[in-house]
């Protein structure tokens, strides 16, 4: 039991949010306009943090918890339908 | 060996709310690589950003086996891992993700060394060009003229080609890669996979902060450093050595955009006049013809 002890402080899981919720880093928020979105999935292939997902049916959801506005995929889309928002509500 | 996006896992490999910064390239890069593999594969990382960035325990981002291992000694460590890994007959990749300081500074003799013994390693050196996590001090991969903490004025002494130095090290395979290709650099890793012996990946992740541009820029950036010819993609296979499609239209000179578009977006280069950037296209031009006269030597 002494070794199970000594390696929990050894081991890490993964787990999300390890660096906590990191969505109160963002300013800008972005914002894709479904309708014109031509799910290429770029956005998410390009996304440092995974916050995008690419759906199965290829549109994209982006989750708003961890996003950290780093505004990459807005830069990266094709048809540049992600529009970064400020945020107003902190 | 084509690729395509939509045949990409789209499992989550690295956990969202990690602690890198907004726009960061080596989430960019590590994700890519993850993809390559489908997650099979253990990871070994020396210190840098990469050890940071998985976030506080008992909690990590990282959704593959990582090691955490002290600067110097990643090399040494992957070997005994390699070698622990095939005698219980496994025959994965065990893949080295190390920074440029890792690579080309501090734990330079441990890869030299690993390389020389032809561990059955992949090796892929994630470049953000200095030491971004102690604060932006100049590297062995910093370029001429670039700002750091430690070069105010601008680094006075030329940059590191690690992937040719490597490639001296008559190992397997030596490629170059970039964040903004990511077809080009998941067929790499792929390639590399296969292969037995020492594998060598050069990948250019410019970084917000310490490049000092906005962190929406990250692919732009990456992008444009290929595009201004600044960055060659090149890959040697087993004796053949080809530049990589991406790269391929800007052998002709004239096909490269302006040096200017790449560094004007850049803070670490505001210092740089006309005549240094004469000497840097002079200095682009060289190692064009390095590499050029290298495809015409290994084919």
């Amino acid at each position: 039991m002494a070794d199970l002890e000594f390696t929990k402080y050894l081991l890490s899981r993964p787990a999300p949010g390890s660096a906590g919720a990191t969505g109160t880093w963002r300013t800008y928020r972005p914002v894709v306009n479904q309708d014109k979105c031509i799910k290429c999935g770029l956005c998410w292939l390009y996304c440092p943090e995974d916050t995008i997902d690419w759906l199965e049916d290829k549109s994209v959801r982006i989750n708003y918890d961890y996003c950290k506005g780093c505004g990459v995929c807005a830069e990266v889309c094709p048809v540049k339908v992600i529009d970064m928002v400020k945020e107003t509500v902190v | 060996m084509s690729i395509r996006i939509d045949q990409l896992p789209r499992d989550k490999f690295i956990m969202p709310g990690t602690a890198a910064c907004p726009g960061c390239p080596l989430l960019i890069g590590l994700r890519q690589v993850m993809m390559a593999l489908n997650g099979k594969m253990s990871l070994v990382i020396p210190a840098g950003c990469s050890s940071v960035i998985p976030g506080m325990s008992p909690a990590t981002s990282y959704g593959v086996p990582t090691i955490h291992v002290p600067f110097a000694s990643s090399p040494a460590v992957a070997s005994g891992l390699v070698s622990a890994v095939r005698m219980r007959g496994n025959n994965g990749p065990v893949v080295v993700w190390a920074g440029d300081g890792a690579s080309s500074d501090i734990g330079f003799a441990a890869l030299s060394g690993a390389a020389a013994r032809n561990e059955d390693l992949i090796y892929i050196l994630a470049d953000n060009e200095a030491y971004m996590n102690t604060g932006i001090q100049a590297s062995g991969t910093t370029p001429w003229m670039a700002w750091t903490t430690t070069s105010p004025n601008g680094k006075t002494e030329e940059r590191k080609e690690m992937a040719l130095i490597m490639l001296m090290h008559k190992i397997p395979y030596v490629a170059t890669a970039s964040i903004a290709y990511p077809l080009d650099f998941i067929a790499k890793v792929r390639k590399a996979s296969q292969i037995r012996g020492f594998k060598f990946i050069h990948l250019y992740a410019p970084c917000p902060p310490g490049l000092k541009f906005d962190d929406s820029y990250t692919v732009k950036i990456a992008q444009l450093a290929v595009e201004t010819g600044i960055w060659v993609l090149w890959e040697y296979n087993q004796g053949k050595l080809t530049i990589s499609p991406p790269s391929a239209m800007y052998k002709d000179k004239s096909k490269r955009k302006p040096l200017s578009e790449y560094m004007k977006l850049q803070g670490r280069f505001s210092k740089v006049g006309e005549d240094a950037m004469k000497i840097y296209e002079a200095k682009i031009d060289a190692y064009w013809n390095t590499i050029l006269k290298l495809s015409e030597l290994y084919k």
